[in-house]
Formats: structure tokens, C-alpha cells, sequence
């Protein structure tokens, strides 16, 4: 299929330092896509790029094929949701979400009414009448949503959209945002700074670090075989270990406090012991001074528990462990 | 208890502070109520409202009625003229340009002159230049001196505060740049806005010092109250000070008032 979003060597230079640099990316037609990676990364430059608000210092973006690189945002067929969202707090949630249909002429009648079916799309029509200022945080982001959305846009851009909410609510509007992804069949680009979200929505995850694509993949393909050390602390559930044979990446649930036969094992000291219900977090030190942990079932743990300065060997069958590129000397 | 003393020497001096702020305003409402026969001070001789007939009718110095009119003629070039520069220039400094920081110093410095030096100033510069000084020439350059650096001051503060991302927003959704100032930037800074209009008009309308070597042959209402306080020896003064006073609480109303009926037609 063709890809929906095409960047070739884009990159974006502040003075002399690039926050981006000259990263290629193809984004398939009617993906969930998620930008992520540690704040500075240039993830958030990136989106801002392909939105039109921030200009391109050196490369092309293409949509769809045709290359907008010079074009304004609303020319793109683009739309974007920020992260603070962006609402204008004079009009209220119906007239927000008109707002595109007015700057496009649309007369007040059909604009109000169109409007009126998008706040239905995200279930607010009871708050039509409400200014930004009487909606919560939740109802703010669904306005916001709307607002983008109306404008149909072959490509969503939404800039760290969970952050604001409180846990309980994020898990939710992250179950909503994927279902309007795959009802409206269009491609998301979403930005965050979260490896759970990014695990939980897209179908291509791309890890960014340094201005720089670290790995583009599915997220069971980072998840299993991390490109990089670096990729593998940032997606988590990895002991990163420098052993005799190379570097490896070994995921914590797999590590025991039991060495299989045969397998790897790194013996020293607990350091902490941490509870978290279904499982329990193991720290261990290593006389090198390489620390590994293991996050081993809760009943497996309370069979043979224990306590920090005690003596313990970390063990995983070979097979679990994802042998990384080198470091490189430093 | 030495919380509780505190607490009522602090009362007190607030009082005390209310009363010295409102006191001479309130004295000379009062007074300008003063009977046919009282005097300029208490005790009142009886209750009327002939000062402020008396008021509107020729004075054997000065036309308070044309001095008001100019007064308020010019109050309203003042604010206009104050509120579209400084919306300008407010929106002009939120991108760094050559020479901002200099134009800034600049337009701060002239809060900084004297305001009789300005006056003086501008006053010889007309004389330097045979132009006839007049309230809505010079007088009202002077007066734009000081209400454009509040004005742009203000402005400073409000963008300071303003989230970019809206007008981002609007353009994301196909505002022009223009559109975009017009439909979100504007009417998000609206109450500012209206009180820039606010300040520019109150500063106007009782200044003095940058008036008067600037005003010309027409003298403004502060200009012409000073002349009486010398000459006129009956409460029409006092009457002149409620009118003034009154107008000024008028124009404030009525401000807050149009900002509370524009809140309420928010975007209609």
C-alpha cells in the first residue's frame, strides 16, 4: 500500500544544533502511528512539521504523494490536536468545533448542524452550549478531537493527548481514540513520552532519541527485539547486561531468582524488593556492579521470597536474551 | 493578644487610607449641594442644586462647556488612537525584530520624562515651527506620549499570557492570519483590550502637566478648573468637581457594562 506519510531526510536545525535530524519515515495508509521517545527527542518537532507549524529546515514530507513541504497547515489535509488543546475559550463547544467550516465559508445553519454530528461522534451532545471554561478535562479533549476532525482530514496529528488526564481517564480515551482511528480508517500520528501508550495504540511505533530514529516497528517487534540499549530501557522490561559474549537485552519477566540449567545467571546482591501486586520487582547487584532485575509472578515470589542484602543469583534460559549491536567506544 | 492588636492598628490604617483616598471627593460632593447663600466651606447654609445650574451658564471667567466638550473630544481621539497603536505594536513585539529592544527603551523612556518637559517640548516645537498649538494637535500628541507606553505596557502583559497555540489552532483549521486575529486573538483579548480604552481615556481626560504649554488658546477642563481655583470663589467649583467625577464613573460603567454584555454574546 502506499504510505500515507512519507518524510525523506527531514530535518529541523535550531541555529547550529538539529533537534531533527534528517529522519526518513514511510507511515502506511490508515495506521495508528506513535511518535515516542524522552522530552528533547524532537518527536513533538517532528509532528509539528508534518502539521505546517513549524517550518522544514532541510528534506521533504510527502502526504498521500503529494509533497506539502511548502504548504500551509490547512492545505496539507492535515489537522492537529494540541496538547493543551487549544479551545477558544470565547465560543462554546458546538461553534469550536464549527470553527473550520466557518474560516471555510460554510454557512451558519449547516455549519451548526455538521458541528452538531461530530459532538455526537464523541458523545457530548448534551454539551453544546458549554464554553471551554464548564467542560472537563475529558470533555475538552473530545471537543478538541471533534474540532479536528471535521475538517477531514486525511491524517490526524495529535501532540502528547493524554498527558492531561488523570491515569483512569487516560486508559479510557486511549481505548476511544483507538476506536475512532479504525471507525474512521484514517492515519494517526501520535505524540508521547509514554511506552505503555505507545504499546497499547499503534500499529507502527517509532522510538525517537536525539533527533534521530532509534527504531520504527510494530511494537510486539520493539517489544521483543529492541534495536538498540537505548530502545530497550526506554520501551522497558529489559535488564540491558554487558556479558562476556556481547551485549544483550534480556526482558525481566523472563529473569528468575531460579537459574535454569544451562541458562545465563548473574549472581550479587538484592538491593530492592519492590511489591506491585500481581508481581514482585527484584533488584539485584552484581559484584561488577551491574544491576538486572526481575519482575517474577507474585506466588512465585512469596514461595521462595527474598529480602534485600540477601545474596541471590538471577538466572534466564538463553534463549530470552537479545543480543544488541556493541556499544560503541567511547 | 498581640494578633488581635495588630489586627486592629492594620483596620484602622486601612481606614484611615479609605478615608484620605475618598475623603476629599466625598467632601466636595457634598459641598457642591451647598444652599444659594453658602460658602465655599461647611457648614452647609441649607441644600440646593443651584451650582450646578449655575455651572452651565456663562462664567465670569472662563466657558466650562467648551473646555468639556474639548476635554472629552480629545479623551476619545486619545483612546482610540492609544488602543489601535498599542494592539499594533503589541502584536508587532511578539516576534523579535532589528532594533526591538531600542524601539522598546524608547517608547518606555517618555514615561520616564518629566511630564512638564514634554509639554514644554512639544510646546516650543510648535513655536519653533509656527504652528498654531492647539488641544487636538499638539496637546493631543503630548497627551499620546504617555498613554501609548501604558498602553503598550499592558499589551506586554497580556501577550505574555496568551497561549499560541490558539491562533495555531485557527490556522490549522484554515484561518488566515487575519481571520485569525479576528475570530480568536481579538476577542480573547478583549477585556484588555477594553481596558487600555479605559486607561487611555482616564489618563486623558485629567491630565494636566503635558496639557498646559500644548493646549493653545482652547483650554481642556483640568486647565480650566485650575484658572477658576484662582478666581472663582463659590461652590459652582465643587459642582464642576461631582460633574467631572460623575462623568468618569460614567464611562467606567458603561465599560464594564459593554464587556459584560460582549461576555455574554460570546461568539454569537
Amino acid at each position: 500500500m502506499r504510505p500515507d506519510v512519507e518524510l525523506i531526510k527531514v530535518t529541523k536545525r535550531y541555529g547550529t544544533t538539529a533537534a531533527v535530524d534528517a529522519i526518513s519515515l514511510e507511515i502506511p495508509s490508515g495506521s495508528y502511528c506513535c511518535l515516542l521517545g524522552p522530552s528533547g527527542c524532537g518527536k513533538t518537532s517532528t509532528l509539528r512539521m508534518i502539521a505546517g507549524h513549524e517550518s522544514i529546515s532541510d528534506g521533504d514530507i510527502l502526504l498521500a504523494g503529494r509533497n506539502v513541504t511548502e504548504l500551509a497547515p490547512a492545505e496539507r489535509g492535515t489537522a492537529m490536536m494540541f496538547q493543551s488543546y487549544a479551545l477558544f475559550p470565547h465560543l462554546t463547544a458546538l461553534e469550536n468545533i464549527a470553527f473550520g467550516l466557518r474560516m471555510r465559508g460554510v454557512g451558519k445553519a449547516e455549519r451548526l448542524a455538521r458541528a452538531s454530528e461530530y459532538l455526537r461522534l464523541v458523545q457530548l451532545e448534551a454539551m453544546a452550549e458549554r464554553l471551554p471554561a464548564q467542560l472537563s478535562g475529558g470533555q475538552q479533549q473530545r471537543v478538541a478531537l471533534a474540532r479536528a476532525l471535521i475538517t477531514r482530514p486525511k491524517v490526524l496529528l495529535l501532540d502528547e493527548p493524554l498527558s492531561a488526564l488523570d491515569p483512569f481517564l487516560r486508559t479510557r480515551m486511549r481505548e476511544e481514540l483507538k476506536r475512532l482511528q479504525r471507525e474512521l480508517g484514517i492515519t494517526f500520528i501520535h505524540v508521547t513520552h509514554g511506552q505503555e501508550e505507545a504499546m497499547a495504540l499503534s500499529d507502527l511505533a517509532v522510538v525517537m532519541d536525539h533527533g534521530r530514529i532509534a527504531q520504527a516497528a510494530p511494537p510486539r517487534h520493539i517489544f521483543e527485539r529492541p534495536a538498540s540499549a537505548f530502545v530497550a530501557r526506554f520501551i522497558g522490561g529489559h535488564n540491558v547486561l554487558d556479558l562476556p559474549e556481547g551485549r544483550f537485552a534480556i526482558r525481566t519477566d523472563r529473569t528468575t531468582l531460579s537459574p535454569p540449567p544451562g541458562g545465563a545467571r548473574l549472581s550479587g546482591r538484592v538491593t530492592a524488593v519492590e511489591y506491585q501486586g500481581t508481581a514482585v520487582r527484584v533488584v539485584v547487584q552484581a559484584a561488577n556492579g551491574q544491576s538486572a532485575e526481575a519482575l517474577l509472578p507474585d506466588h512465585l515470589f512469596h514461595a521462595a521470597p527474598v529480602a534485600p542484602g540477601e545474596a541471590a543469583t538471577l538466572g534466564w534460559d538463553t534463549a530470552a536474551a537479545h543480543r544488541l549491536p556493541a556499544p560503541t567506544p567511547a | 493578644m498581640p494578633g488581635h492588636v495588630a489586627r486592629f492598628l492594620l483596620g484602622a490604617l486601612f481606614a484611615l487610607f479609605l478615608l484620605f483616598l475618598y475623603g476629599p471627593t466625598i467632601t466636595i460632593g457634598i459641598l457642591s449641594f451647598q444652599g444659594p447663600d453658602g460658602g465655599l466651606t461647611f457648614p452647609m447654609n441649607g441644600m440646593s442644586t443651584v451650582w450646578f445650574t449655575r455651572l452651565f451658564q456663562p462664567q465670569a471667567v472662563g466657558d466650562l462647556g467648551a473646555a468639556m466638550t474639548r476635554t472629552l473630544g480629545l479623551a476619545a481621539m486619545v483612546t482610540v488612537v492609544t488602543v489601535v497603536v498599542s494592539l499594533a505594536a503589541g502584536m508587532a513585539f511578539r516576534h523579535r525584530f532589528a532594533g526591538s529592544s531600542a524601539l522598546f527603551i524608547l517608547t518606555i523612556a517618555s514615561l520616564i520624562v518629566p511630564s512638564i518637559l514634554v509639554s514644554l517640548g512639544v510646546g516650543l516645537l510648535f513655536t519653533l515651527m509656527e504652528w498654531e498649538p492647539a488641544w487636538y494637535s499638539s496637546a493631543f500628541g503630548a497627551q499620546l506620549t504617555w498613554t501609548l507606553p501604558f498602553g503598550l505596557l499592558i499589551m506586554f502583559a497580556v501577550f505574555n499570557r496568551f497561549d499560541r497555540s490558539w491562533e495555531e489552532a485557527a490556522r490549522d483549521l484554515g484561518a488566515t492570519r487575519w481571520q485569525g486575529f479576528w475570530h480568536v486573538v481579538l476577542p480573547i483579548i478583549a477585556p484588555s483590550v477594553i481596558g487600555i480604552a479605559l486607561f487611555g481615556f482616564t489618563l486623558s481626560f485629567d491630565e494636566f502637566a503635558r496639557t498646559l504649554l500644548t493646549a493653545g488658546s482652547g483650554n481642556t477642563l483640568p486647565l480650566e478648573i485650575l484658572g477658576m481655583t484662582t478666581t472663582v470663589t463659590t461652590p459652582v467649583l465643587y459642582a464642576l468637581g461631582s460633574v467631572s467625577t460623575a462623568v468618569s464613573l460614567l464611562v467606567i460603567g458603561g465599560a464594564i457594562l459593554g464587556a459584560r454584555v460582549m461576555g455574554r454574546r460570546r461568539g454569537r
